[in-house]
């Protein structure tokens, strides 16, 4: 039989690492792109655009993300389509992570005082303007802490898509173990990997908010 | 022609009739005072002529633009009125300099050194050309709303509409505020201001408008109409019996 010391085993996950990295940094600037879009559609004016929104994000944020992964690998095969474990994985984490965000933000651009937008309104501006310049300015400082908190739940989210079959490092842990029979040593690594990867995200955000007190003052 | 006309104007929220028929017009260089109890509908008049609130029926222009519920017609309405709030409203991630240059870049794409003349120029003109770089939150209330002035001025408006703008200031502070809105006054600047200095509408106005009930109850000059109130709910406003 042959012997796996540490290293064989922390090399193998830390390649795996890569994946989950690429995936959480696609979820989340996907999700980013598409949830600023959900939020510009759930603030906006007209009705129908309001609803959109709100039902999409009730969608995504009612069901598992394990169910929308199914459906996004099994679903659309069903159609035909042979979706890649890679594509299903990104197009479910960044059509979840929208949700998310969109609400997130949503909730912070409702946080800045009527008066803003009404001061700005008066002064001529539009709407658009009045988000990019008075309102976005302002809610992005209290965006930062749930945004970047919310990032760290896409790398654990991540973990989930080891069920299609995408390698990532729950995925490798997986198979690791079943080569090693060492579960106990390799899902402690896997979850020391994880911390690894989250605890600095969470360190960054605290920071973040100092620095942006400091530069919006403290209002 | 008048600078600001309001005709007919009625407002409702749901079942509730604020404004029920409003006749106002307003010539250039007048200052009006609009006094009345709360709920008399006299924030919202103000508010409806820059089309904060939207208007159920009637119509207002202001130097022939109309209101419009569009972002092209409230723009063009806009550029022709400013307005000034009770709790100031300054952009608190800008500095003083920066809120009054923000609209002329953004609306007008006035150049950044235009935009910093005039900035200076007009916060010069309230008193606080050495505040350039501070931010709102550095400033006293009555400072603030010096500053909400010059942004509002920055923008060259025909009119200013004023909501209780030294209803949120410590007694100490009104007069510094009142101060540069006399001051405007005498310059020609067109002034509606919704307020309870009853000194300063007397002094400053040209006309006063009393409101009650939704109602222009008792308009006038603010010699006749604080000397002689016609009505009885003016006169009760007024604490006379």
């Amino acid at each position: 039989m042959i012997e796996f010391t540490i290293w064989d085993i922390l090399r193998n996950l830390l390649l795996a690492t890569r994946w989950t990295i690429v995936l959480s940094a696609v979820s989340f600037v996907g999700g980013g792109i598409v949830g600023l879009g959900l939020l510009f559609l759930r603030i906006s004016k007209r009705k129908w655009s309001r609803s959109l929104a709100k039902y999409y994000i009730e969608l995504f944020q009612g069901t598992p993300l394990l169910m929308q992964l199914f459906i996004a690998f099994f679903g659309l095969g069903l159609f035909g389509i042979d979706v890649p474990a890679w594509l299903a994985a990104g197009l479910a984490l960044i059509l979840w992570s929208a949700a998310f965000l969109g609400e997130i933000w949503r909730g912070c651009v409702e946080a800045i005082a009527k008066g803003q937008w009404e001061a700005s309104a008066s002064l001529g501006m539009g709407r658009l303007q009045q988000m990019r310049y008075v309102i976005l300015p302002q809610a992005m400082k209290i965006a930062v802490p749930p945004t970047v908190g919310f990032s760290v739940q896409v790398i654990k989210g991540t973990a989930l898509t080891s069920i299609i079959g995408f390698v990532e490092l729950s995925k490798a842990g997986t198979v690791v173990t079943n080569a090693t029979f060492q579960p106990f040593t390799v899902y402690g690594l896997v979850a020391l990997i994880y911390f690894a990867l989250c605890c600095p995200l969470s360190k960054s955000s605290q920071i973040l908010e100092r620095k942006l007190n400091v530069a919006h003052r403290n209002h | 022609m008048s600078l600001i006309e309001i005709t007919e104007v009625r407002k409702s929220y749901g079942e509730n009739e604020v404004l029920k028929g409003i006749n106002l017009d307003v010539e250039p260089g007048e200052v009006i005072a609009i006094i009345g109890k709360s709920g008399s509908g006299k924030s919202t008049l103000l508010r409806c002529i820059n089309g904060l609130e939207t208007i159920s029926k009637g119509s207002i222009s202001v130097a022939g633009a109309q209101l419009h519920d569009d972002e092209v017609h409230l723009k063009a309405l806009r550029l022709k009125v400013g307005m000034i709030f009770q709790q100031f409203n300054l952009f608190p991630h800008l500095t003083v300099g920066g809120n009054v240059m923000l609209s002329q870049m953004v609306v007008k794409k006035t150049a950044k050194p235009e935009a910093e003349k005039m900035a200076r120029r007009m916060l010069e003109r309230v008193g606080l050309k050495q505040k350039f770089d501070a931010y709102p939150d550095e400033l006293s209330g009555g400072q603030q709303q010096r500053v909400a002035i010059a942004r509002a001025l920055a923008m060259q408006p025909m009119a200013l509409l004023c909501d209780e703008i030294t209803s949120a200031l410590d007694p100490e502070l009104v007069a510094e505020v009142l101060a540069v809105v006399r001051e405007l006054a005498a310059e020609g600047m067109t002034l509606l201001m919704v307020t309870h200095e009853m000194k300063f509408a007397r002094d400053v106005c040209s006309r006063v408008v009393f409101m009650h009930q939704g109602r222009v109850h008792e308009i006038g000059r603010p010699g006749e109409v604080f000397a002689n109130p016609q009505t009885p709910e003016l006169k009760q406003f007024l604490g006379l019996h």
